[in-house]
């Protein structure tokens, strides 16, 4: 990693990881107090940048655009969240073992796939290995069959909605349209104690800078410089040995492990998963982060998927009726105006503000080497005479 | 064929596009070490050809042999790659958002391109020194640093012969190189495929006759899918019926318009 993107990276992880959760701890009065509201809002936050780095990983590296992201991440909240139903034990409304809805539902006894839920062992494993497995079967198939660009788009975007549907289903036995809900405890700790929702908030930030370190040093091997040149000219990959397909499917794959752990965190910290977090419309308000923050580049979509939810939740309270003309127009803008992002605006803004003050940007030095004759090299075919 | 035995051998080789046979029982090998320039009028398969050998269309039927006995038809493009099989496109193909030397880097022949073999550590310097010869061959290596996407359209399709010959193929495909090219250009193509040939074998598909005369010494002649005739440079341009083929095709050209 670049010594710059180090510290930046140091820097954030104790601040998100230490300095907030600290402040959290502080008496309410303190100035420097944050609310446990707050908190558990960022908390929120650190999720959705985690399944976006996985995003940006596919999209802005690799090309490929998934609009069904939003499954996986279910995938991982609803199995987190089927844990956390079943702790719940006899402490529900009805007071029996089994979850309120299907008491509802007039189920009678435990489905068999819920039963292994029990195990906090295996619900971990499961948060990882349901969405990367459900992610290998369904990239395997669709890359196999060299579907991509807006075909690969258009499948997953009809994987989401099957997936909303599915899950919206009583017989599905997973909470129907109401979801899984009222959550009391996690591994035993009561969730409405501030010291439990500290940790969760801990563990969240701490899992997002291990993706990030992760997703970095992939993008820093030899296999990450594969997947921006399948971005380039996925024809010249295949005829240079490489098989695009493979390495497709392994970063459709981290991606979808990535979303896996941030639906697990998730649920916990916002206290209820329903199907209406798995449909089309969250599949593609996620890649509408990617795109805000900027392809491409990891951090990018860190800040996109912060920025664009904190103001979410800014105008969703202050002028509920402009969150859905705001959403649009910022895809809109992103389009058409800043296609590299808030990132990729900024960096541009700031080499202007370095060619006005005189300093050289290795931009400028680029382009000035190719417009200029006199310039050694580019401007003349290699072999020619000077 | 000779005792040096062939690189590619294609027997029968029919190409069927819904009706259209683009290969018509294709017959031709080549020998290692040789340099063959394929030409012909529009339509006449040229482009197929290297579309088989290099396992991007499968025929319908007849058989394509690599080297001494493997049979490319079952192969995936990325295999026959890995095989030692290497295709420079017409239009450069190149890596833009990758620099000169990553460009180079990532077409080096290697025993692995799987993603496990890709996440393990960096370059050895063997493969380092590889590169860097590569990048001196086609005069790229003042560049290596550069985003390929900033290269002349002349420098790309350098490029492009520098990945394919960092891939160290025993057969390279090469479709009209000099498409778009200066003179100059040209003639710098032709010698770089002329040393690239003293030690493998090359195929090129042509249709600048000049560039042809440079290069060529054995050359085929196809027509409607199949092979016309087959010799040296100036056997071949008093040949008949390849005059007829072009001319013939000409006459009725001008005939049209008048």
């Amino acid at each position: 990693m670049p010594r710059r993107e180090t510290v930046a990276l140091g820097i954030a992880a104790v601040g998100l990881a230490v300095v907030l959760p600290v402040c959290n701890a502080l008496p309410a009065g303190s100035p420097l107090a944050v609310s446990n509201f707050t908190l558990n809002l960022f908390g929120k936050f650190l999720t959705y940048a985690i399944l976006a780095l996985g995003l940006d990983l596919l999209w802005g590296y690799a090309g490929v655009l998934s609009l069904g992201h939003g499954v996986f991440f279910g995938l991982g909240a609803y199995a987190m969240g089927m844990h956390l139903m079943l702790e719940i034990g006899a402490k529900s409304v009805y007071q029996s073992a089994l979850p309120d809805f299907m008491v509802w539902n007039q189920v009678k006894a435990l489905p068999l796939f819920w039963r292994p839920f029990h195990s906090v062992p295996f619900t971990l494993a499961a948060i990882v290995l349901v969405p990367a497995l459900f992610g290998l079967a369904f990239g395997y198939l669709a890359f196999r069959s060299r579907i991509r660009g807006v075909y690969f788009a258009i499948i997953t975007q009809a994987l989401a909605l099957s997936a909303w549907l599915v899950f919206n289903r009583n017989e599905m036995k997973l909470g129907g349209t109401n979801g899984l809900a009222d959550f009391k405890t996690i591994f035993g700790y009561p969730l409405n104690q501030p010291g439990t929702q500290r940790a969760l908030y801990v563990v969240t930030a701490l899992t997002l800078v291990a993706a990030y370190a992760l997703c970095r040093w992939i993008t820093l091997t030899r296999a990450g410089k594969v997947l921006v040149a399948i971005r380039d000219s996925e024809t010249r990959v295949l005829f240079s040995g490489y098989s695009p397909a493979a390495y497709k499917l392994f970063v459709f794959v981290v991606s979808a492990a990535l979303a896996g752990v941030a639906g697990a965190l998730y649920a916990p910290q916002v206290g209820i998963i329903t199907p209406a977090k798995i449909g089309v419309l969250p599949s593609i308000e996620m890649v509408v982060w990617v795109a805000a923050g900027g392809r491409g580049t990891l951090y990018g979509a860190v800040i996109g998927a912060f920025g664009v939810n904190w103001i979410q939740s800014w105008l969703t309270t202050s002028y509920p009726d402009l969150w859905l003309l705001f959403l649009g127009g910022l895809f809109m803008g992103a389009v058409l105006f800043f296609p590299d992002g808030i990132v990729g605006a900024l960096g541009r803004l700031a080499a202007r503000a370095r060619r006005l003050t005189g300093g050289p940007t290795d931009r400028a030095r680029l382009d000035a080497a190719l417009l200029s004759p006199a310039a050694p090299g580019p401007a003349r075919p290699p072999g020619s005479e000077p | 064929m000779t005792a040096r035995g062939s690189i590619i051998y294609l027997e029968d080789v029919t190409v069927n596009y819904d009706g259209f046979k683009a290969l018509d029982r294709l017959n031709f090998f080549m020998d290692r070490r040789e340099l063959r320039v394929v030409i012909g009028p529009n339509g006449a398969g040229k482009t197929t050809l290297l579309d088989v050998i290099s396992g991007s269309v499968k025929p319908e039927s007849g058989r394509v042999i690599f080297g001494h006995s493997t049979d490319l038809l079952p192969l995936r493009e990325n295999q026959i790659a890995q095989l030692g099989v290497g295709r420079k496109f017409q239009t450069p193909s190149v890596f833009v958002n990758l620099t000169v030397r990553d460009n180079v880097e990532l077409s080096l022949r290697r025993a692995s391109k799987g993603v496990l073999a890709a996440l393990r550590r960096r370059d050895l310097d063997e493969e380092r020194a590889r590169i860097a010869r590569t990048l001196e061959s086609v005069q790229l290596a003042g560049k290596a640093g550069w985003p390929a996407g900033a290269l002349s359209h002349g420098e790309k399709q350098w490029l492009e012969i520098g990945m394919v010959i960092a891939q160290d193929p025993e057969l390279l495909l090469v479709d009209e190189p000099v498409a778009g090219m200066t003179d100059e250009e040209t003639a710098r193509t032709g010698e770089l495929l002329e040393t690239i040939a003293a030690d493998r074998s090359v195929l090129v598909i042509e249709h600048d006759m000049e560039f042809v005369r440079q290069i060529a010494r054995q050359v085929t002649v196809l027509h409607q899918g199949t092979v016309l005739c087959e010799g040296p440079v100036e056997q071949v341009q008093s040949d008949p019926r390849v005059l007829e083929v072009y001319l013939g095709r000409r006459r009725e050209a001008t005939d049209a318009v008048g």
